[in-house]
Formats: C-alpha cells, structure tokens, sequence
C-alpha cells in the first residue's frame, strides 16, 4: 500500500480540556488514487491531512507514505492552501520557481523554463511578470497549482483549495484539476465539505463526523472519467452521503384505503 | 503581464517628496505665509533687539552670508557624512539582529528585558563615557545615532517576524527552504513593511539627537554650528541654521518614505 494510516489519533489541548481531533483512523490510499476527505468543520479532515502531510504528528499511531513514516513536511509532498499561500513581494513566475529553489542541480534557465511550462499548463503563461495581488482568487489558485506541479511531488495534498471560488469558478477549476490529475499521473488527496465536488472529484470519499472527528464511510465512486453531475448516479450518491451525514430525512410513506 | 492592468494615477514627484500628496501647494504657501508673518511682526514688536531676535530678512542675509563663505555647505558635509554613518549602520544591524532575534524567540526573551531597561535612556545620557573613551570628533555623534536609531529598527524587525502569516513559513517548510536562505526569502520580505516603519521612527529621532551629538562632542556640523553662532552671538546665523536642519530633516523624511513607498509598490504589499 503507499499511503497507510493506521488507529491515527490525535488529541489536542483546548482551554484546558483534551480535545479529539482524530479517533482511531485507518486508511490505505493507493498510488495515483484521487482521495476526498469530505465533513463538516470539526470532523478532523484537515488535521488529517496536515498529519499526511508532515506537518502535524499524530498523538498515536502511525502513517507511512511508501513504506516510510512520516515525521516533517517533505518536498515530495506538496500542500495548496485555500488562501493560496503566494508570496506578494514576488511575481507569478518566481512565485511558481520558489518550487525549485532549494534543489541545486537546476540553473536558473532551467528553472525559469520549468516554471513557465507548469504556468502554461494552468493557463497564466502570459501572467508572469504579474504580480500575485493582481490575479483574481482563481487565477491565485492557478499559479499555486502550478507552484505544486513544478515540484515534481508524488502527492498533492488541497486544504480546500476552491472554497474562497465563486460556484463557476470553483466548477472550471475542478474540471483543470481533474485534467491535470490524470495527465500528471499524481496521488491527489482533497479535503472538502462540498458533497457535490467530492463526488465530482474523487475516486474514493472518505466521509468523516465529528465529535470525536473519524472515518465514518468509504465510498468508492465508480462514475468511470467524465462525470456528469444531473445523471442519476451522480445524484443517487449524493443522496447515499446525504444520508450519511443525517441530512435527508426518510418518510415512511402510510397508505390509507 | 502588467501592461493588462491600469496603472494608477500617481501624484507627481515633487509633492511625493515634499511627502504632501494630501495637501495642496496653496497651504503650503498659506502655512509659511503666516510663520513668516507671525515670527516677522513678533521681531518687529517685541523690542527685542534684531542682535537677539533676527528677523527672516536678518535669517536669509545670514543664510546667504554662510553660503558664500562656503562654511554651510561644510557643516552640511560633516552632519550628513556623521548621520549616514550611524544611521546605516544602526538600520543594518538591527534589522539582521531584529530578524535574528524574531525568528529565535528564546534569544529576544533572553535579551528583551535588557532592551526594555536601555531603550527609555536617552542617547545624550551616554555622551560623557562616549566623549572620554572616543575624544572629540566625528565618533560621539555617529554613536549618539547609532543608539538613537538602533532601538526602534530593532524592536519592530522583531515585532515584524513575529507577526509573519504563518502560510508563508508553511510554504517554505513544504519547499524545503534553508535554515539561511528563509532570512532574505520570507522573513525580511514579509515583515519589511513594519520594519519600514520602524526605519522612518528611527530616522527622525536619529536626525534630532545628530544636532545632540554635535553640540557637545564636535567641532564641525549642523549642532556644531549653533554652539558656534551661540558663542559669538549670531543669533541671524542661529535661526538660519535651525531652518536647514528642519529642511533638511524634511528632505530625508520625505525620500525615506518614497523609497519605501516604491519597495512596496514592487512587492505588492502595499494595502488595497
């Protein structure tokens, strides 16, 4: 397996009183799988992923990327945030070579070329010399994605990158995801509290609750590529994690003759 | 690029260096207008002996009067090779130490109480060891500026990299940025706009206690030369002298804060 988190827990302090963030979650993720953690806030997704991530250590248990336990972020790994996390004082172009700065074996060329490829990938070629301020929130998202890819990572981890999008934007930008997920060949693993975009997005949704935050259902989502949201499966399992979550009531339908 | 989006219309140079792009020229004029009218009727009326109280006619003979004979523009020489001396030194060391300090939090617990205890004394309070270990010249004034600067550049390079969004330490942990490197790649960046304030701080206290330092410990300068005028009762040469070491203080302020100003532009920080 090469993501393997197995009885994660992770409890923390708050005002004095222990607080469980995490309880007893296990899960395999496969290379390439693309991999929602969807619930409400509370639920843990994102302490979750910071602990994928390397950038919590859970209280017990264990995760391990290719055999590996993890204890500190690498730069196998990349994170997109959902404010961005772009650096103002830089244009798009150095913003996205930040990616590469830290591996000595690429000159500067190489690295500038590199960048502007990944750029054109996301479609803000002609954006480079911009700086990051002047880019609307999706474009923003873009060069962050971009930043991702031209790190070469195995995984990338979205800390609900598209929840500060308007609802069109948010739908085009899922779309380029998906389009570069496929083309890149990358283990994508999502968090979200959109039912719909999970279902749009992923191969697998983990749903999670919270109080304590854990792994409540995995669903495997077999829409096959193109997915069409109006369809009836994309709906029937919408429904399926509605109920999940309490959301859709059941009405006993009573005939009376 | 950035041809795609409109450039704001920017007020012109010369208001942006005189640092007056709220106010219009005609209260510039109106506001000297009047200290010209108020300090002329107050020498006119009071009685006071021209010798004593100059008028601005009497200031601007004088004015003229050290510019012909070449000694201001040697004062000037003096005060501003002194000032550029201890300013910059101070605004280099404490930025490097401000970021050093900040990004280590034990070392500026370790050394805040100490710093809380120097910073209320004044930079003059010094002079008497200064003047004893270092003797007469240039070195009292640039240690006077170089204390008066130090502290505030210091104190917010430190509040700077406290107060850094921790998304930027996020993505430079996640892109393997170096111990060294995150000094001059996040951390001096993403708190330069509280240091810049702390900079502008400094350089007016730094300016004012420069006519400190050369008043008693020198014996060339802007400080200097009003010791000077004092002792041969120049009060003209006086009053002359105060107006350039306001205008000139005016000059760096202004510059200052332009350069600033186009730092930010560069690097986006500036607010919406």
């Amino acid at each position: 397996m090469y993501i393997s988190i197995s009885n994660v827990n992770k409890i923390y302090t708050r005002k004095g009183r222990p607080f469980v963030a995490l309880e007893n979650v296990s899960l395999d993720i496969e290379r390439g799988e693309f991999i929602c953690l969807l619930g409400p806030s509370g639920c843990g997704k994102s302490t979750l992923l910071n602990a994928i991530a390397g950038f919590e250590t859970p209280s017990s248990g264990r995760i391990t990327i290719d055999g590996n336990l993890v204890t500190r972020p690498s730069r196998r790994n990349v994170t997109i945030f959902q404010n961005y996390g772009l650096l103002p004082w830089r244009s798009v172009l150095k913003n996205v070579e930040l990616a590469l700065e830290s591996d000595r074996s690429i000159d500067r060329g190489e690295r500038a070329r590199r960048a502007l490829h990944y750029l054109e990938l996301v479609g803000l070629g002609s954006f480079a010399a911009a700086s990051p301020g002047t880019l609307s929130g999706g474009q923003q998202q873009r060069v962050a994605i971009a930043r991702a890819l031209t790190a070469d990572p195995e995984i990338i981890f979205m800390d609900e990158p598209l929840g500060a999008l308007d609802a069109l934007t948010r739908m085009k930008l899922q779309d380029d995801i998906l389009r570069i997920q496929r083309s890149e060949r990358k283990t994508v693993i999502f968090v979200t509290h959109d039912i719909e975009e999970a279902v749009y997005l992923a191969d697998r949704v983990v749903v999670m609750t919270p109080n304590p935050g854990m792994v409540k259902s995995v669903l495997k989502v077999e829409l096959g590529p193109s997915r069409d949201r109006t369809s009836a499966d994309f709906v029937r399992l919408k429904e399926r994690i509605f109920a999940i979550f309490n959301m859709k009531e059941t009405y006993p339908i009573e005939y009376t003759i | 690029m950035s041809d795609n989006f409109p450039v704001p219309v920017r007020p012109g140079l010369f208001r942006r260096l005189l640092g007056l792009r709220l106010v219009s020229l005609g209260y510039v004029v109106a506001s000297f207008g009047i200290l010209l009218a108020v300090w002329w009727t107050g020498a006119l009326i009071s009685g006071v002996s021209e010798a004593l109280f100059p008028t601005p006619l009497g200031t601007f003979r004088a004015l003229v009067e050290i510019i012909a004979d070449g000694s201001l523009q040697e004062h000037i020489l003096a005060s501003m090779y002194r000032f550029a001396a201890g300013f910059l030194s101070a605004v280099l060391l404490a930025v490097i130490l401000g970021l050093v300090f900040g990004w280590y939090g034990v070392l500026f617990r370790l050394v805040n109480p100490v710093v809380q205890l120097l910073r209320p004394v004044s930079p003059i309070a010094w002079m008497p060891f200064i003047v004893l270990i270092f003797g007469i010249g240039d070195i009292p004034a640039i240690v006077i500026i170089f204390i008066a600067g130090f502290f505030p550049v210091f104190l917010s390079s430190v509040a700077g990299v406290r107060n850094i969004p921790g998304i930027y330490l996020r993505v430079a942990r996640n892109f393997g940025v170096g111990r060294v490197e995150i000094f001059w790649k996040i951390l001096f960046p993403a708190s330069f706009t509280q240091i810049a304030g702390g900079i502008r701080l400094a350089l007016g206290t730094a300016w004012v206690f420069l006519v400190c330092g050369e008043m008693v410990g020198a014996q060339s300068g802007l400080g200097y030369l009003i010791i000077d005028a004092r002792n041969n009762l120049r009060c003209d040469i006086l009053a002359a002298d105060i107006a350039v070491i306001g205008l000139i203080g005016l000059i760096l302020n202004s510059a200052l804060e332009y350069g600033e100003h186009l730092i930010l532009r560069k690097w986006g920080l500036l607010g919406e």
